[in-house]
């Protein structure tokens, strides 16, 4: 299950603090994991986070949740620099990867997505002088969050159909219907968003 | 009751089939339950688009309450809501509350009124327990339900809807048919569940884009069947 649009309601200092003064505290902590040099600065950094996720009253299984579907690709990056930098990088590559991807888990299981967007819209507002519509800008991030679970579905539905005819392996067989399939859904998309109010 | 004004409408596909879709249709509806039924491609999805400017007519006018869909879309828009076949391409928002708020913040209202009518809605509609749930884990009556109340918090006087039961199974179907039967709106409803029709105010019977019969809902249904064997 993927973790996007996940919000878990709750009453915690996280949940209270400001959804701007969260996306601004991500993007610091982002520009901050470039200056990390040393392992133990990375432990420090995941031992916060876990502080978050437990003053945040999140289970550790939505915590695990976040860093899941990462694990393999985090593995496979482990094993290459442990092979070509040594035991060193590879925890640092690792590292600031899990620190980044549960920051940002926990700014999404914290907040609501309206929250994010209205934070968003609002940091955009200087961007109306060069012709940027935010509202348009906040409008396109809710809809990419409530996008990623519909496609994640029709993919599941196409393998499942591929499956169910032999075709295990084609990988055409797979990326056509897909892209056929999430083109109906934004033109219907389009259409529902016509239809309530988008363009007010 | 809005008045549905449709006035010698065709449509035709911008395409390079240029496939006539609906040809020189002319009714006026306001009554406060209409049916729509007949064959796919017959041109009735195509029809209810027009009530709302989805679809603006290739020819003809289409007025509902007195206002041109092709001059006043949006004042339209605000008017009349619609409940698309596949709640899944209509929930816009990640979670359910947050969808059903969009409405009513795309329109700037204050925050207090839009959490105490999206609270009533999900009251209303039994999705208060899933309130902060992702709306993608919904089953599909829930997702219907949700769908429905996005489009009625916005208070539309006419409610179209293409389809809606279709997609589900006979127990949510008669779920959101009962939640559309207690609605005081207008309703304009295509549906291939005839059974659900018979207690409307009037049917029209699509066939090859035009209106084929225009009826009561016994005698429309019983001229579909035969058309249909």
């Amino acid at each position: 299950m993927n973790s996007l649009g996940m919000y878990l309601p709750g009453h915690s200092w996280l949940h209270r603090l400001p959804a701007g003064v969260k996306l601004s505290a991500l993007l610091l902590a982002g520009v901050a994991t470039l200056f990390l040099r040393a392992p133990w600065q990375v432990a420090a950094a995941l031992a916060v986070i876990a502080v978050g996720y437990a003053s945040a009253r999140i289970p550790a299984r939505l915590a695990w949740n976040q860093a899941r579907p990462l694990v393999w690709a985090l593995a496979f990056l482990a094993a290459f620099h442990l092979l070509t930098n040594g035991w060193t990088k590879a925890v640092m590559v690792v590292g600031v990867i899990l620190v980044l991807v549960l920051l940002a888990g926990l700014l999404m299981l914290t907040t609501r997505t309206s929250d994010i967007v209205a934070a968003i819209v609002t940091a955009s507002r200087p961007l109306a002088r060069l012709g940027v519509d935010p509202e348009r800008v906040g409008l396109l991030l809710a809809l990419g969050i409530r996008s990623v679970p519909v496609i994640v579905g029709l993919a599941t539905e196409v393998r499942e159909a591929q499956r169910a005819r032999g075709l295990t392996t084609s990988a055409r067989a797979f990326a056509v219907p897909l892209l056929v399939r999430s083109l109906r859904h934004a033109d219907a998309l389009g259409d529902a968003l016509i239809a309530r109010g988008a363009e007010d | 009751m809005p008045l549905i004004e449709i006035d010698h409408v065709s449509h035709v596909y911008g395409d390079a089939s240029g496939r006539v879709v609906l040809r020189e249709v002319t009714v006026t509806l306001d009554e406060h339950r209409i049916g729509i039924i007949g064959a796919n491609g017959s041109g009735k999805s195509t029809f209810i688009r027009l009530l709302n400017g989805l679809v603006m007519p290739t020819q003809g006018t289409v007025r509902i309450d007195g206002l041109d869909t092709r001059t006043h879309a949006k004042d339209v828009r605000r008017n009349v809501g619609f409940c698309f076949t596949n709640p899944d391409s209509q929930i816009v928002m990640p979670t359910v509350r947050e969808d059903v708020a969009f409405g009513l913040l795309r329109r700037h209202t204050p925050r207090p009124e839009v959490d105490r009518r999206v609270t009533e809605l999900l009251v209303a509609f039994d999705l208060i327990d899933y309130a902060d749930h992702p709306a993608h884990l919904l089953s599909g009556g829930q997702k219907q339900l949700l769908a429905l109340a996005s489009i009625l918090v916005t208070e539309p006087a006419l409610l179209v809807l293409d389809e809606p039961t279709t997609l589900l199974d006979l127990r949510n179907a008669r779920q959101v048919h009962s939640v559309v039967d207690a609605l005081p709106q207008q309703v304009v409803l295509v549906s291939h569940h005839l059974d659900l029709l018979e207690a409307f105010d009037r049917v029209l019977v699509f066939d090859d884009g035009r209106i084929a019969c225009d009826d009561s809902p016994q005698r429309a249904i019983d001229y579909y069947r035969h058309l249909m064997s």
